[in-house]
């Protein structure tokens, strides 16, 4: 079946901010979906409110709207744009959603709009826990006995009287698992039901019989029009059921099923496909029971998913493009296999490896949150690694994740007890796997480990291999053939000395470079073609016999990623990257791509002329830079992470385009930046560097309070604090020293001004500054976590020009080659800087697709020797635009239980989106409404401030008071506002535990807006933290600065709907 | 499994030396070197009687992950020349798990290598085409002597090794056909798949004569799969061209689909590398519909040497379009290449087992 003739322009929506949940595994699936179809002549409208996505680009669509991703937005954009179907399987679960309420509510049909990918009923059925249910029992798929539940009691009751306990709570609708949990017991229960369904949309809950133990698999699967069916990969989780596939260790295939259940398996995953209707790509994952052929349908999403973009990585085989051309009428066995050229899609993918997916985290930033896993998921991001063994595949997984370390043993389990690590392995949590290693270690045996984690014996008894090794390294002299099996299991030659305490080159050992082998979707079955490849330690060479092939003698370049994405670094980094290299490619060099991430575009085959799947340490890129040897590396787009690479390639003599490596470490490296700054006569915030507790106490009292504290070389303000007293000092440090930090820490004096963000691009000679942009919070928010506005709107023009001469400064004294991102605080009318990066930065995305300056692209180009004005652009501060920008932080605090949602200097969002234009009050509202803001005419606004903030809050409470609000406040915000002629109702605080109590307050319902602000916080047993959760847990604006809460009732006094403000169509900036 | 171990060697018939090491039974042997690319399956694939006088590479690196079972023969026992593996699992874990693969294949002798890269192998069949090799155990092998015997080797005609003797009955429970089943090397999901919709089986050696076939007044007749070249199989094909005008219900798989067109006039050829695996896509021409099947075959009808008076092309390879499916117009019998039977691989096409009863059923109706 060819393309359907009725399909001429089509709207993506896609997924917004990132969440965790829904990250960039979206913007990968966007990007390639908006590619397939201009690709067959159609025209692609977009709507997505994430800036930082490389889908938002101009050319990926013929308009694109970066607006809210709310039902009247997408609604107001079809009436504008009459597009003639929508693509509803792309854009995660808010596409899926979205379509689903537009189809539902006859707007489409109104509007003889079709809906492709999954039509209502596929969506309905998959999504909808009873339609479900029916579905499978219909087609004889077996489901965990379960009940779908509208009330509290009724969950109660089915648990009690039916399937007893422990049971599993999910929420309908709902992303991530996000309100889901395993009771215990029926106080559990009542707790988690509750909490579910208010966080279903639809108010419905599942209540499910608890199957923990049995194995968990996954299916892809991919369906076309005609009926072929196919299943592109099949994943096991390390962990059994219970934990969150997306914070479980996956491998893909699955290992330990034998043929018979692994058919099984698969034809009930084609069977689900088939009598869902799916026309494109299906997720269907399973639980197995390990001891007999039971199995059950845990799940089943009927789109582009996680699982989806690991399959895609982990196989080659590109499931959003394939799923896309379904969706526009053509069959499986007409796409041409890209890979090979010669196969077509309609076959399932062989392996001749087996790779690894490892979570990340984000509680090396929340030190105060439980590490816990269960049924909802926690991570932000993930990283793949391949090998050709499992041992292989951990150990390049392990360095890829970027928690320091090397090797599976975690350096604080080496200190615990034999028993307190037999103890730990019953907990399962993040650090699972290290633990099973150490415990291992300690010789706890393998049928031990098993019986309390319920662990695959497989997965164990590997990592018992690894253990052996290990000990087989410490024993005795080190020879070649320890050695050369140390190194097929893709040990590093550093890790291989520390175990075996003695140096490669005193052993007379032949060291080894990794070789390469090619991912081409067939197990060498068929000549392919992909670039794509991982490093091994065999004898053959792929890799550079492929170079030899398809050599071009031009010039070649290799771009290094960002790694997985955490808060801080995230897929602003990949898009950076990715800019890079299309601007290298469209100047005729060759390029490289090396990264670890699957979720994200730069790991896609085709976005460079090659890539290479591989861990980002100094040893991994030795082998990389030997056998590709470049003319040049390009570090300064990928993050922290490629910076951190960046002196170690200057010593094994890549040449780095751009900032040198000198340059870095000047903006880097304390003393240098001081010395730095006085030399350009530029000033910052006084400050200190110290090492222990007292000294700090000591600078901190000569500063004078307050002082920010944070260790030398952040990244998204890792570990810093704003301290107002002695004891956070002495806190802080405590916790600093126990990380066994050998870096100092910085103490500075903390100026609370406005913040103002510059990036700008240098050639050396000149320098351009696309714009400057204000940060609605003052200084002490990070920047990240801040509102950010284009241009700055409050702003004199001598403090503008002291900006722009100040940027000119440090970008030549800093020699910055590209791109340099520089934070200033402006206080009392004075501009002190307060960070400089010479690289990329979170900004750099929507700063280019509001001014149109593609920062990235010229960057590059400045990098290979065209300078600013060769490239025929403009100098200094470049004209401001009609537009205005709002970047507005996104958190994903509802799925990190004990997280304080406090802002400050620590960055904590994991996504942003964007709101534009012509006014700033405009662009602000959409920006908040984008970040899910919910703007009331009326309701009730609960104050609960720190002392320093009493007076600023009483003009606030007053503006919401005269927009009809009722004004609620504990003890002190209230007498201050009472004072102030405020009618406040009292409320108690928490620890009180008298009525009305803030607790019961919040569970009310009369609550719409919290504000609250406290001299410190973190610690989950504060008062004030209690008090944020719960608003949290009930979906309540909390909003933790005075500046926000400001901003927001701007907001609500326009009295607007989103039906009163223009959509803007970014094209046609 | 870190030091304790043995050296191998593979030698291929073009002077490739691969060193690893040695696990299963210790000796030396000469077979075909073909790769099949599946995943999961190892027992199905080397209890697969159609791989006999080859050596097996796997080319997914893990295997014996789950270790080996009773249930999961497709034969008596394996009769694969030698099997190569990158990595075997000592420690396998399955709740069917009843040893390990190394004692598998200690029990029944096969010599197996493991520790070589698999991949490397892989590209040069794929490159070179099919190739003789030796697995040894013996590093002071003569490279020369050992080529000479390497070139010289031919499968040969295996299928009389690989057969049952005597004719063998199995009895479905609540039976309404009886199929003869004619054993050139049978993989025993074959039966199973019968038994399972009612069909007593009666399996009969590859050399049966047509008129003991008659006897037993078979409702349908099962050919099935089996290793080797196809056109060495002189008295079979014989046999199959002397029961067409009988009319009774055929259905053929992989060696039976090529001996009944050999039987029908048609040609075989042999395949540069062949297809084995549980990946390749099949397209039904009738329904316009590609289905994921599993295969081990080495060679191939020309589809267009089909005499149009018998039959014509039902199925075809959607990578390299060979025939893989004749529907006979001159009797009610239709065989496919790929394994329907599936054990191991994809159960996608389980559906011509249903066809073959039904057709069972037609001509039932119809007489």
């Amino acid at each position: 079946m060819p393309l359907r003739s009725d399909i001429k322009k089509v709207l993506v929506i896609g997924s917004g901010p990132i969440v965790i949940g829904q990250a960039a595994e979206f913007d990968y699936a966007g990007a390639q979906a908006c590619r397939a179809l201009k690709q067959e002549g159609l025209e692609v409208v977009l709507v997505n409110s994430n800036p930082a996505t490389i889908m938002t680009d101009k050319h990926m669509a013929d308009h694109i709207y970066i607006e809210p991703l709310t039902l009247d937005c997408v609604k107001r954009i079809i009436k504008i744009e009459k597009p003639d179907s929508i693509l509803s399987t792309l854009g995660g679960q808010t596409g899926l959603t979205l379509s689903m309420q537009l189809a539902e509510s006859g707007f489409l049909a109104e509007n003889n709009v079709k809906l492709l990918g999954a039509v209502p009923e596929t969506i309905h059925k998959a999504e909808d826990r009873q339609a479900f249910k029916d579905t499978m029992e219909a087609i004889g798929e077996p489901v965990i006995p379960s009940k779908v539940v509208e009330t509290l009691e009724d969950a109660l009751d089915f648990a009690d009287n039916i399937i007893g306990y422990p049971v599993i709570v999910r929420p309908a609708f709902t992303l991530g698992g996000t309100g889901g949990g395993i009771a215990n017991d029926r106080d559990e229960l009542h707790e988690i039901a509750t909490n579910g369904l208010r966080l279903s949309p639809i108010h419905q809950i599942l209540v499910e019989k608890c199957i923990s133990g049995w194995k968990e698999i996954e299916f892809e699967v991919i369906r076309d029009a005609k009926g072929n069916v196919i299943t592109v990969c099949s994943m096991e989780n390390f962990d059994p059921v219970g934990v969150h596939t997306g914070d479980s260790i996956v491998v893909a295939p699955a290992v330990t099923l034998a043929d018979k259940e692994y058919q099984m398996l698969r034809t009930a995953a084609l069977n689900i496909i088939q009598a869902l209707k799916v026309e494109g790509g299906c997720n269907c994952q399973f639980a197995l029971n390990p001891t007999t052929f039971e199995y059950a349908v845990i799940e089943v999403n009927p789109r582009v998913s996680r699982s989806s973009a690991l399959a895609s990585k982990a196989t080659g085989y590109p499931i959003a493009k394939v799923a896309t051309r379904i969706a526009i009428g053509y069959s499986l066995d007409e796409i041409v296999n890209q890979v090979t050229g010669k196969t077509y899609a309609c076959f399932e993918p062989a392996l001749d490896y087996i790779v690894v997916k490892f979570p990340k985290w984000p509680f090396d930033k929340f030190v105060y949150a439980k590490k816990t896993l269960g049924t909802q998921m926690k991570a932000t991001g993930e990283i793949m690694a391949i090998g050709t063994s499992f041992e292989a595949a951990m150990m390049k997984a392990v360095r890829s994740i970027e928690l320091g370390l090397d090797t599976m043993t975690k350096p604080d389990f080496e200190k615990l007890t034999d028993a307190e690590v037999g103890q730990k392995l019953y907990d399962i949590d993040t650090d699972r796997s290290f633990c099973v290693f150490e415990a291992l270690k300690r010789g706890i045996d393998v049928n031990t480990i098993h019986d309390i984690t319920k662990i695959d014996k497989w997965f164990i008894c590997k990592l018992k291999n690894l253990v052996d090794l290990e000990k087989w390294l410490a024993d005795g002299k080190l020879t070649q053939e320890k050695y050369d099996t140390a190194k097929k299991y893709c040990y590093l030659d550093k890790s291989i000395e520390k175990i075996s305490c003695q140096l490669i080159d005193e052993c007379g050992i032949k060291r080894r470079h990794a070789v390469y082998k090619m991912v081409d979707t067939c197990a060498a079955e068929f000549a392919a073609e992909t670039p794509y490849f991982y490093s091994t330690y065999d004898d053959e060479n792929e890799a550079e016999e492929f170079i030899k092939e398809h050599s071009t003698g031009r010039k070649k370049v290799i771009v290094f990623g960002s790694g997985p994405i955490r808060i801080g670094q995230g897929i602003e980094f990949d898009y950076c990257s990715v800019h890079c290299v299309w601007a290298l490619k469209e100047m005729g060099y060759e390029t490289v791509i090396c990264n670890n991430n699957p979720e994200t575009v730069s790991t896609d085959f085709d976005t460079g002329d090659r890539l290479y799947f591989d861990p980002l340490t100094f040893e991994d890129v030795d082998s990389l830079i030997a056998t590709e040897k470049p003319d040049g590396v390009v570090v300064q787009f990928g993050g922290q992470t490629a910076i951190k690479l960046t002196k170690h390639l200057q010593d094994i003599g890549a040449h780095i385009l751009g900032t040198s490596a000198e340059s870095i470490d000047a903006a880097e490296d304390r003393e240098l930046f001081d010395e730095l700054l006085e030399k350009c006569g530029i000033p910052r915030p006084k400050g200190h560097t110290v090492f222990t507790t007292e000294e700090a106490l000591a600078s901190a009292n000569q500063l004078g309070y307050p002082v920010l504290l944070r260790p030398s070389y952040v990244l998204g303000g890792q570990n810093m604090i704003i301290a107002h007293c002695d004891s956070d000092v002495t806190e802080y440090m405590q916790i600093i020293t126990s990380h066994k930090l050998e870096n100092p820490v910085l103490i500075d004096k903390y100026l609370m001004g406005t913040e103002v963000e510059v990036d700008a691009i240098c050639d050396g000679t000149d320098f351009l500054i696309p714009g400057i942009m204000e940060h609605i919070e003052r200084a002490g928010v990070h920047s990240g976590d801040s509102i950010s506005v284009y241009p700055a709107q409050t702003l004199t023009d001598r403090v503008k020009r002291v900006i722009v001469a100040y940027t000119e400064r440090l970008a030549k004294a800093l020699n910055v080659i590209g791109l340099v991102n520089i934070q200033y605080v402006v206080y009392n009318n004075e501009v002190y800087v307060i960070e400089v990066n010479p690289r990329s930065s979170r900004t750099v995305p929507y700063i280019s697709k509001v001014t149109g300056v593609q920062m990235v692209d010229i960057a590059t180009k400045i990098m290979m020797g065209h300078s600013l004005k060769e490239q025929g652009l403009p100098t200094g501060l470049y004209p401001v635009g009609d537009y205005v920008a709002v970047k507005v932080p996104v958190f994903s605090f509802e799925k990190l239980h004990d997280v304080d949602t406090q802002l400050g200097p620590e960055m904590k969002s994991t996504g942003e989106c964007l709101g534009i234009a012509h006014s700033f009050e405009a662009a602000l509202f959409k920006g908040l409404i984008a970040a899910g803001f919910k703007m009331y005419d009326k309701g009730g606004v609960l104050f609960s401030v720190r002392n320093q903030d009493k007076p600023e809050i009483i003009e606030i409470a007053s503006r919401f008071e005269q927009l009809g609000f009722d004004i609620y406040a504990t003890s002190g915000t209230a007498s201050t506002l009472i004072r102030n002629m405020i009618a406040t109702n009292f409320t108690y605080r928490v620890s009180e535990k008298q009525e009305p109590n803030i607790m019961s307050l919040l569970e009310s319902g009369d609550i719409n807006y919290v504000i609250s602000t406290s001299e410190t916080g973190r610690s989950p047993a504060r008062d004030s933290v209690k008090m944020r959760r719960k608003a949290v847990e009930r979906s309540i604006a909390c909003l933790t600065s005075v500046d926000t809460a400001e901003a927001l009732v701007k907001c609500i006094e326009m009295k607007k709907s989103i039906d009163d403000v223009e959509m803007v169509d970014i094209t046609k900036i | 499994m870190l030091t304790d171990y043995k050296k191998a060697y593979l030698i291929l018939a073009d002077g490739t030396v691969f060193e690893g090491k040695s696990f299963g039974a210790e000796g030396s042997v000469i077979g075909e070197i073909v790769f099949t690319t599946a995943m999961v399956g190892y027992q199905e694939t080397l209890t697969d009687p159609s791989y006999c006088g080859q050596i097996v590479t796997q080319t997914f690196p893990l295997i014996g992950n789950y270790g080996v079972n009773s249930e999961d023969y497709e034969s008596g026992g394996s009769v694969v020349s030698g099997y190569i593996v990158r990595e075997y699992c000592e420690e396998p874990s399955n709740f069917r798990c009843e040893d390990n693969i190394d004692s598998f294949l200690k029990k029944y002798g096969i010599i197996g290598l493991y520790d070589i890269d698999t991949r490397r192998l892989t590209r040069i069949i794929r490159e070179s085409g099919v190739m003789n090799g030796m697995i040894t155990n013996d590093p002071g092998f003569d490279k020369d002597k050992c080529l000479e015997k390497i070139r010289a080797y031919t499968v040969g005609n295996v299928v009389p090794k690989v057969s049952v003797k005597t004719a063998e009955e199995y009895k479905a429970e609540s039976a309404k056909y009886r199929v003869a089943l004619i054993d050139y090397g049978y993989k025993h999901n074959i039966r199973r798949e019968l038994l399972k919709r009612g069909c007593d089986v009666k399996v009969f050696p590859h050399d049966v004569r047509p008129d003991e076939i008659k006897e037993y007044r078979p409702d349908g007749i099962m050919l099935s799969n089996g290793p080797g070249d196809p056109a060495d199989n002189i008295i079979s094909i014989a046999t199959l061209r002397a029961l067409i005008p009988e009319q009774i219900p055929t259905f053929g798989i992989c060696l039976g689909h090529q001996l009944l067109a050999l039987a029908n006039g048609a040609k075989t050829v042999k395949m540069k590398y062949g297809h084995r695996g549980g990946n390749q896509p099949v397209t039904d021409l009738e329904l316009d519909r590609t289905f994921i099947t599993s295969q081990n075959h080495g060679y191939a009808v020309v589809a267009d040497s089909i005499p149009e008076a018998a039959g014509k092309l039902s199925h075809i390879n959607a990578n390299d379009k060979t025939c893989e499916g004749v529907r006979y117009t001159n009797a009610p019998a239709f065989t496919v290449q790929f394994h329907p039977e599936a054990c191991g691989g994809p159960h996608d096409t389980a559906y011509l087992f249903d066809e073959f009863i039904e057709l069972m059923e037609k001509e039932r109706s119809g007489k």
